[in-house]
């Protein structure tokens, strides 16, 4: 076989690990909008979010220092101290918690019965928000994050492949830490998928879901549900913020990359959480090939940018209710 | 002079339609036209046109456009930044391909090509809707970057890949290139707002607009009374892409001068667009000029008072200005979705009855 | 105003008394007898559910026609059949003496259908007059460029047809609310403005779906009361919905029942209601 069948092979592997990435934050996207028919744009943004602040009690900055320093004329960034990692990504958590609190409190409380779109755009607001906050809190410049995952390819199943090829051919390049998201990605939609069957909270998000007014009337609190929903959407944001954080350094283009995550959820559709999974990946492996095929050959490269999107709306356009979605009889 | 309809009888339905039936709006109406046309010529400078007035101007074509498509029609676009690059790519290549042509026809052109493009991405919205459409934008913004990156054509295979305006004149008087006068670049833009505003109010006052408001309001109602929704949705798209074209040929010729594609219309500008439709009302003329004002001049007040007045870093301001403008979005949406607009027109409702409010 | 010996002048004849509503059909035989619309053994599936089931009916030029059947029994799914909203997948459906192919909806609005509907379908960011106004969509010339300049045919277009709405405004009284966003519009005013603007579009096939649901006696009275007017002044073809037996069998000339979407009845309200199926269908016989 030739090497380009390889490569070829490589690029769909490397499609696939990308794909969980992005299925990572439309998770966060799915739960959101399966308890509140809400399009939380600002999931991407709260990745973000997540790893500054991850990174910022890591390294033990002082949060608006160069506010701070702004207004007093003192010269403070740091405390001087570093975290363990661990207990970082709980206060991380516990932060991510507190907002989705004050998300309810704040937004979500005043906007009940609002028609979807303007929900919509009131995200688009927070997302902005958020950035600008992000970036006050904990300075805009490019850091490094860097919680103990595996850095590096993996050298067992580049050596094990090996023998696949020819001679110029050392065998399949995995990153250990795409190998890790995968299987923490796995992990985060077994528990998931465990605790909305199996769990009190599960059932009522899933009533929650189905019918916000049917579930009021059975003694569902709609705002402890959002609060949990967007706690475990922050937590989920967290994780995806860590994995492309570790990956390529937490910046300001995280967020552009979260956007990904809008046309797989176009694919999935938006409520299902396999839909998510299997979204992500399609998008991870159909922007990698196309680029390895069409793209870099023929079209000058960087085909990446768009291709998810175009995917998705030429999809759309031949079956609207997505992949697992089901048929739309509209109604009079 | 008091604010009422009082003594102000209307004798005719076409008295009724008219756009600023009260008497005093419209003398207040004239007033502002005459004095942008008149005084303001005289009055500025290099700093107020290009910080202020200019992007102004130009923006406010921009969210007028986007505004026939959301606020009128009800489809939502992130691709606005898109579409303006259209219509400056557009631009550079009729100016450089046509130099004898005037510039006013080549920015005339530029919005109609424009509109072939945002009909084609408009295409979707028979089967998509809702923020299943936004996403579906996206496609355009992102796209259309990137083929204004890649294609080395559309640039004239210039080595830095950015574009730049060539010297135009109307009646004599140079409105692009460096030694464009501000007053001159400014009544250029004017023309195109007062003409562009005054076609979209007719637009959007008749059937034309009522077909449009009956497909955002409920589509399926719509179509079962008689609109055609492929007429009416790709009829705002192609109408609402001219507008955002022609705003983008103005930024890039009057405004800008040079433009590298992915700084000057990236997905960042399909937002502002946006946020200034929020906050200056949906469905709304006047919000347009209200939002557009608003989002020009909210970072030229924070810069003035961060930067200028309290000597903060440049871009400690610039967070700032995310933060506020985000919180103001949802401020907005949470307390008057209906924008600026909204609160003007409950301003003249008090007024109307001021001071004896029962 | 005195219309066949009975009045009119605001009430309709208490629903419940049946003795003496023995239908219009007896009183006024004002129809032509040309059929304007015929269905022809209608089946309309969605997926393994079947809607309608082999119906075939006319509705005749000038008449009221009544559709009634317990819940689910098919009766909107008949005018979304009639109005182009879903395609039946047997039979033919014949208007105005040609047969029909496959239209879009707005096509067959171009047709002189109008309708109303069942849960209010208004434009709620549109003011009553709007609405209404946009009744007239049909009627008026399309062309974005037509109206880039408001002057000339635009406005005199408008101008003119704004004469025609303002005469709905007054027949249907609703002249206070005319520049009220329908949004904030009482439910029973809502229903009166849906009627004004398929009113509007001068329709030569008007199909009410369930135009009293919800409404109080008062309500009831007068949205019969323009019901009757309608088809009276303007001689509009009418088939309407309707649970109220007591309203149908005052207002409709002939009444076709339904049932698990068959037609189980087909005739004057008098007929219907000494119709042993009918009977059994609305009592509650069981079904083998």
């Amino acid at each position: 076989m030739s090497p380009g069948f390889f490569y070829g092979i490589e690029v769909v592997l490397n499609g696939l690990m990308t794909g969980v990435m992005y299925s990572l934050v439309a998770l966060g996207f799915v739960l959101i909008f399966k308890a509140s028919g809400i399009f939380n744009y600002a999931q991407g943004v709260m990745a973000l979010f997540a790893a500054l602040t991850l990174v910022g009690f890591q390294d033990g900055q002082i949060p608006f220092s160069h506010l701070i320093n702004a207004v007093f004329g003192t010269k403070i960034h740091h405390f001087g101290w570093h975290l363990p990692a661990i207990l970082a990504v709980l206060f991380a958590l516990g932060v991510m918690i507190l907002f989705a609190w004050l998300v309810e409190k704040l937004i979500l409380k005043h906007l009940v019965n609002q028609e979807p779109i303007i929900l919509f755009m009131a995200t688009i607001g927070l997302a902005y928000f958020m950035e600008g906050f992000g970036d006050l809190m904990w300075g805009a410049d490019i850091k490094t994050l860097d919680v103990g995952m595996p850095q590096g390819g993996n050298l067992w199943i580049e050596e094990s492949t090996a023998f696949l090829g020819g001679e110029d051919f050392y065998g399949f390049y995995l990153d250990n830490l795409d190998i890790w998201a995968s299987v923490v990605a796995l992990v985060l939609v077994v528990s998931l998928v465990l605790l909305s069957q199996y769990t009190k909270i599960g059932r009522a998000l899933r009533a929650v879901a189905d019918d916000h007014q049917a579930a009021l009337s059975v003694g569902i609190s709609l705002r402890v549900i959002w609060v949990i929903v967007w706690s475990v959407a922050g937590f989920v944001a967290l994780v995806a913020g860590i994995m492309w954080g570790s990956k390529s350094g937490v910046q300001f283009s995280l967020s552009l990359i979260a956007l990904k995550a809008l046309p797989v959820l176009m694919l999935g559709g938006f409520t299902s959480i396999p839909g998510a999974i299997i979204g992500g990946l399609i998008i991870g492996v159909g922007e990698k090939l196309f680029e390895f095929l069409l793209g870099a050959p023929f079209l000058g490269g960087a085909t990446e940018n768009w291709f998810a999107y175009m995917l998705a709306l030429v999809f759309l356009v031949f079956r609207p209710q997505g992949l697992f979605g089901e048929k739309i009889i509209e109604r009079v | 002079m008091l604010y009422r309809e009082v003594g102000d009888f209307k004798a005719s339905y076409a008295a009724d339609q008219a756009t600023f039936s009260i008497a005093f709006d419209r003398w207040f109406y004239h007033g502002i036209l005459a004095f942008a046309i008149l005084v303001v010529p005289f009055l500025i400078n290099d700093y107020w046109a290009n910080a202020v007035i200019l992007p102004f101007l130009i923006y406010s074509i921009a969210a007028i456009g986007l505004n026939i498509l959301t606020g009128y029609c009800g489809q939502v676009s992130l691709g606005t930044g898109g579409f303006m690059a259209v219509g400056a790519y557009a631009c550079y290549k009729l100016m450089t391909a046509f130099p004898e042509l005037n510039i006013f026809f080549c920015v005339l052109l530029s919005g109609g090509v424009t509109a072939l493009v945002g009909a084609v991405f408009g295409l979707p919205s028979l089967r998509i809707k809702g923020f299943y459409l936004a996403v579906a934008t996206l496609a355009a913004q992102f796209f259309l970057v990137w083929l204004f990156n890649k294609v080395a054509w559309f640039y004239n295979y210039s080595a830095s890949g950015q574009i730049n305006a060539p010297e135009r004149t109307v009646f004599g008087f140079e409105v692009t290139g460096p030694e464009a006068m501000p007053w001159s670049a400014y009544l250029f833009c004017l023309v195109f707002v007062i003409g562009l505003a005054w076609a979209a109010r007719n637009m959007t006052r008749g059937s034309n607009g009522r077909r449009w408001m009956a497909i955002r309001d409920m589509d399926i109602a719509a179509e079962i009374i008689g609109v055609n929704p492929l007429g009416a949705k790709l009829g705002a798209f192609a109408v609402s892409s001219f507008y955002v074209g022609v705003a983008g040929a103005l930024f890039f010729s009057v405004y800008l001068g040079a433009v590298e594609v992915t700084e000057a219309f990236g997905i960042q500008k399909s937002f502002i667009v946006l946020f200034m439709i929020i906050i200056g009302g949906l469905g709304s003329i006047f919000g347009s000029f209200a939002g557009a004002a608003f989002m020009v001049l909210l970072p030229v007040l924070l810069k003035n008072i961060m930067v200028g007045k309290l000597g903060w870093a440049t871009d400690l301001a610039a967070h700032f200005e995310f933060a506020i403008v985000g919180a103001l979005i949802v401020f907005f949406l949470v307390v008057e979705p209906h924008g600026l607009a909204m609160l003007w027109r409950i301003i003249k409702e008090k007024l109307r009855l001021w001071p004896f409010p029962h | 105003m005195i219309r066949n010996g009975r009045s009119f002048d605001g009430r309709v004849d208490a629903p419940a008394d049946s003795g003496a509503g023995t239908g219009r059909a007896a009183e006024t035989p004002g129809t032509s007898g040309a059929v304007v619309m015929e269905l022809r053994g209608i089946t309309l599936r969605f997926g393994g559910v079947t809607a309608i089931r082999e119906t075939t009916f006319d509705i005749q030029e000038g008449e009221i026609r009544a559709i009634i059947g317990p819940n689910g029994a098919g009766k909107s799914s008949v005018l979304n059949v009639i109005n182009g909203f879903y395609h039946p997948q047997e039979g033919e459906i014949w208007y105005q003496g040609r047969q029909r192919g496959v239209l879009k909806p707005h096509q067959i609005a171009h047709q002189g259908i109008a309708r109303t509907f069942q849960n209010i379908a208004l434009f709620r960011g549109m003011t009553t007059l709007d609405n209404i106004m946009t009744g007239r969509l049909t009627r008026m010339k399309s062309g974005i460029f037509r109206q880039l300049a408001w002057w000339g045919p635009a406005e005199r277009e408008e101008t003119e047809h704004r004469e025609a709405v303002e005469q709905i405004i007054d027949f249907l009284e609703i002249q206070a609310i005319r520049k009220t966003p329908v949004g904030r519009l009482p439910y029973g005013l809502q229903k009166r403005v849906e009627l004004g603007r398929a009113l509007a579009a001068e329709p030569s096939l008007l199909l009410l779906d369930e135009p009293m649901a919800g409404m109080n006696v008062e309500e009831k009275e007068d949205m019969s009361r323009f019901i009757l007017d309608v088809n009276d002044e303007f001689g509009t073809t009418i088939a309407l919905i309707e649970h109220d037996m007591g309203v149908v069998m005052d207002l409709a000339d002939r009444v076709v029942v339904m049932d698990y979407g068959r037609k189980i009845g087909d005739g004057t309200p008098d007929d219907v209601r000494s119709n042993e199926a009918v009977i059994n269908a609305y009592l509650g016989v069981a079904h083998d």
